[in-house]
């Protein structure tokens, strides 16, 4: 497996620690490890050049030499250039009188409709989007976002009678107008940048649609290639905003930076699966401390805390430091981890540093043995639940018929919980020590940055 | 007699079609590559770091791209006065011989068995569906009749979308309600294939993320039932992989192969600027031959790979 480009930082900054001064060599060296990562991460590699140039130019040329320690200091001028790439974080623009219209553009395959669904579905909340596919050419195109229209509960105008792109949005404005919609999402096919004619048709559309919001839809995966289709988009059509698809996978999506280059238009939203909810605000603050190593804490944090329930987190705080963990808590535990997503998506975000950096991120974690350990744990007394030590043979054979499970599983599941009751125990210990600063510091620096991107908000 | 990837020539008009579209807009990798062949100048670090970044911008990526600098540097270091035909001699020879210590499979299974069992795998949007079209298309030209299986019962209107082809290709369409199990279709489709008399039965499958170890499972389950209705099948697995992908190429390839045994790659999207390097690590590193490369969106846009092709169509 390639090292991503979390490990591949840590790697260099590890090897700039420790030296009390940063010369050219070691910063060659360093910039060199960056590069590699920047590249497998699919930076372009002109942009990525062009990000080191800068880089080194500012390392060499910094009063801050003195103040921090090597590997700070050229951590925070990556930092800063990448974040300067991303540009700030951006809402979506509305137009000044509704209609807004939205223009959805990008290459073939990229997620248009589905994004087109998720943008509507995001919009219900304070608005009345309508849905319409000018895609006359992709087989069922249009067919597809009717059907996605349905499934959020968007209306869709279907533009039937004709097949003229422009004729078919004019029309979804007019009926925009009639039924008080007040934001047109304009789904278009899927083109090349090369293809002249439908370039010109996108062109068209702009003139006369007028829209509040180009947004370009970029596949995740997209490699160095990404500056010649971004750069062409833009050129012609002046993007607004662009949206990074299928970030649930495993792409590292150094597109966005090379996008970023390209075009200047900032990230509006990111999409993170398949569902129609699975849509997220992007921050760019995020993406770099991810890129950086720190993981992409903020993301999990803000999860963790919409899903768990904070009076059952204060008790459960209380039981750990009296060693009072429950199997009715372990299956507590198990329903909160599974509210916060999909357990990959959660894994993933973790930082590859200190408590977590042996976790098996590549293991598939398969969320169906979840279900079987819930299954287990519901099929279990109240009683049992509170004192696991009343579970002998013939309970744990009717623990396993009940739940549909095996008596192996059962024991398993014991098992693990028994790991976990010591993994709280040394963890209450510790907590108790007050040797937990470092969780708070997190929770410091969250604070932080979230006031700062209130303040970029604004 | 199905000869789908058999080593067979793609007529002068196919390799026409490809260099002009593989061609269209000159590739960076080419006027680089150009930029520092011209001249008999010496190998200079300079030149190499030309070089290297030309690789890297046609997504060959850093590991493959530092290996293949190396040996030319080696064959400079042999042959001073190397000019600059050497080069690009030794580099093409590279790239060929890449591609090509894969020969295309016929994928353990004879030529004649019947029915030919395909199914169509990849992540989201690649071009799967499409592809399958062209592919129908392909075999009814060659004389062969053909079945899609719509085996996408999660996407909005995939079913429809395969529909299309199926009467754009004149071939039989097997599907159920969206939401159905996929493993469900597969059986139905292999059970009807006797009867409706066909030599190919195409499955179309839902676009999933190679991450995802359920949806990577699912595929698993359609290929036993497969197996259990036709012996040996599927008999190929073709992973489509879109040009424009990056270093993840690797990954999806990878990871299809472990769970769906892909036999064959299906490069799509050559029409645009894209280079689709990445095949070259899947290639070496997999051992998976480049079946097909798709160059836009008709029938006709699907040319079997030719790996001199697609190397000259880089220098060239
Ligand atoms: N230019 C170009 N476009 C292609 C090519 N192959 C497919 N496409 C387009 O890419 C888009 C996606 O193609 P599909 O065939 O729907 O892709 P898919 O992999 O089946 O997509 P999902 O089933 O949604 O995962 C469509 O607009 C196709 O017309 C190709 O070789 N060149
Ligand atoms: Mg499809």
């Amino acid at each position: 497996m390639f090292e991503n480009l979390t490990e591949k930082f840590q790697r260099v900054f590890k090897n700039l620690r420790g030296q009390g001064k940063l010369t050219e060599e070691h910063l060659d060296a360093a910039l060199g490890g960056i590069r590699e990562a920047l590249l497998d991460g699919d930076v372009n590699v002109d942009v990525a050049d062009e990000l080191l140039a800068r880089i080194r130019a500012k390392a060499l040329g910094s009063e801050v030499l003195l103040q921090l320690s090597p590997d700070q200091q050229v951590l925070k001028i990556v930092r800063d250039e990448l974040l300067e790439l991303l540009g700030k974080h951006a809402k979506p623009v509305f137009a000044a009188r509704p209609p807004s219209v939205w223009l959805i553009v990008g290459l073939q395959g990229s997620g248009k409709t589905t994004t087109t669904g998720k943008l509507g579905k995001w919009l219900t909340q304070g608005h009345r989007p309508l849905v319409v596919s000018t895609d006359v050419y992709r087989p069922a195109a249009r067919e597809q976002l009717a059907q996605v229209a349905k499934a959020v509960g968007v209306s869709c105008w279907p533009g039937a009678g004709t097949d003229k792109p422009l004729e078919i949005a004019k029309g979804a404005i007019r009926e925009a107008k009639l039924s008080a919609s007040d934001v047109i999402l304009v789904d278009t096919a899927g083109r090349l940048h090369i293809d002249d004619e439908l370039m010109a048709e996108l062109g068209n559309l702009k003139r006369e649609l007028q829209p509040s919001e180009i947004l370009f839809i970029a596949d995740a995966m997209v490699g160095q290639d990404a500056v010649h289709s971004a750069g062409d988009f833009h050129r012609r059509l002046g993007l607004t905003g662009v949206i990074l698809t299928k970030l649930d996978g495993d792409a590292r999506g150094g597109a966005a930076l090379s996008i970023g280059r390209v075009t200047g238009a900032p990230v509006k939203f990111v999409g993170v699966g398949e569902k129609y909810d699975a849509l997220e605000a992007f921050y760019p603050e995020r993406i770099v401390s991810r890129v950086l190593g720190m993981g992409d804490m903020l993301t999990l944090i803000e999860r963790a805390e919409q899903a768990i329930d904070q009076k059952k987190a204060a008790e459960l705080e209380r039981k750990l430091r009296h060693s009072e963990f429950t199997l009715a808590d372990f299956g507590d535990q198990l329903k909160q981890v599974r509210k916060m997503g999909p357990l990959e998506q959660v894994l993933g975000m973790l930082p590859k540093v200190g408590p977590f950096a042996n976790l098996p991120r590549d293991a598939q974690v398969d969320e169906s043995r979840l279900k079987h350990v819930e299954a287990i744990i519901n099929s279990m007394t109240a009683a049992e639940r509170e004192d696991h030590d009343l579970i002998d043979g013939k309970r744990r054979k009717r623990i396993a018929r009940g739940s549909g499970t095996s008596v192996q599983e059962v024991n398993q599941v014991l098992k693990q919980y028994m790991q976990m009751r010591k993994m709280m125990k040394q963890y209450g210990a510790l907590a108790a020590q007050g040797r937990l600063r470092g969780l708070n510091k997190v929770r410091g620096a969250l604070q932080q940055m979230r006031q700062g991107e209130e303040a970029t908000e604004e | 007699m199905i000869t789908l990837f058999g080593n067979n020539e793609p007529p002068p008009s196919l390799l026409e079609r490809l260099k002009k579209s593989v061609g269209k807009t000159r590739s960076e990798i080419a006027a680089r590559v150009e930029g520092i062949f011209a001249g008999d100048r010496r190998l200079d670090a300079e030149q190499l770091r030309r070089l290297e970044n030309a690789l890297l911008a046609a997504d060959v990526g850093v590991r493959t791209t530092k290996e293949m600098l190396e040996v030319v540097r080696q064959a400079a270091d042999q042959e001073p006065l190397h000019d600059t035909g050497h080069l690009r001699a030794a580099l093409k020879r590279q790239l060929l011989g890449i591609l090509s210590a894969v020969p295309a499979k016929s994928n353990g299974a004879s030529a004649d068995v019947r029915p030919r069992v395909i199914f169509v795998v990849g992540v989201n949007g690649t071009g799967k569906t499409t592809t399958i079209g062209k592919l129908a298309h392909r075999l009814h030209e060659g004389g062969s009749t053909v079945m899609l299986c719509a085996g996408d019962t999660f996407r909005a209107a995939a079913i429809e979308q395969l529909a299309v082809w199926a009467g754009r290709t004149g071939s039989e369409l097997i599907k159920q309600k969206p939401g159905a199990d996929p493993a469900a279709v597969v059986y139905d489709g292999l059970a009807a294939a006797p009867a409706r008399d066909v030599d190919v039965v195409i499955v179309d499958t839902a676009g999933r993320l190679h991450t995802k170890s359920n949806l990577m499972q699912e595929l698993e389950k359609m290929k036993r039932t497969a197996a259990k209705l036709v012996p040996g099948a599927p008999h190929d697995v073709l992973l489509v992989l879109d040009a424009t992908t990056g270093q993840n190429g690797l990954s999806q390839a990878r990871e299809f192969t472990a769970t769906a045994g892909v036999t064959g790659i299906v490069l799509t999207k050559l029409d645009g600027t894209a280079r689709g390097g990445i095949v070259i690590p899947i290639v070496r590193e997999l051992g998976l031959p480049v079946s097909f490369v798709g160059t836009g969106e008709t029938v006709d846009d699907l040319v079997p790979f030719d790996a001199q092709t697609f190397v000259n169509s880089l220098f060239d």
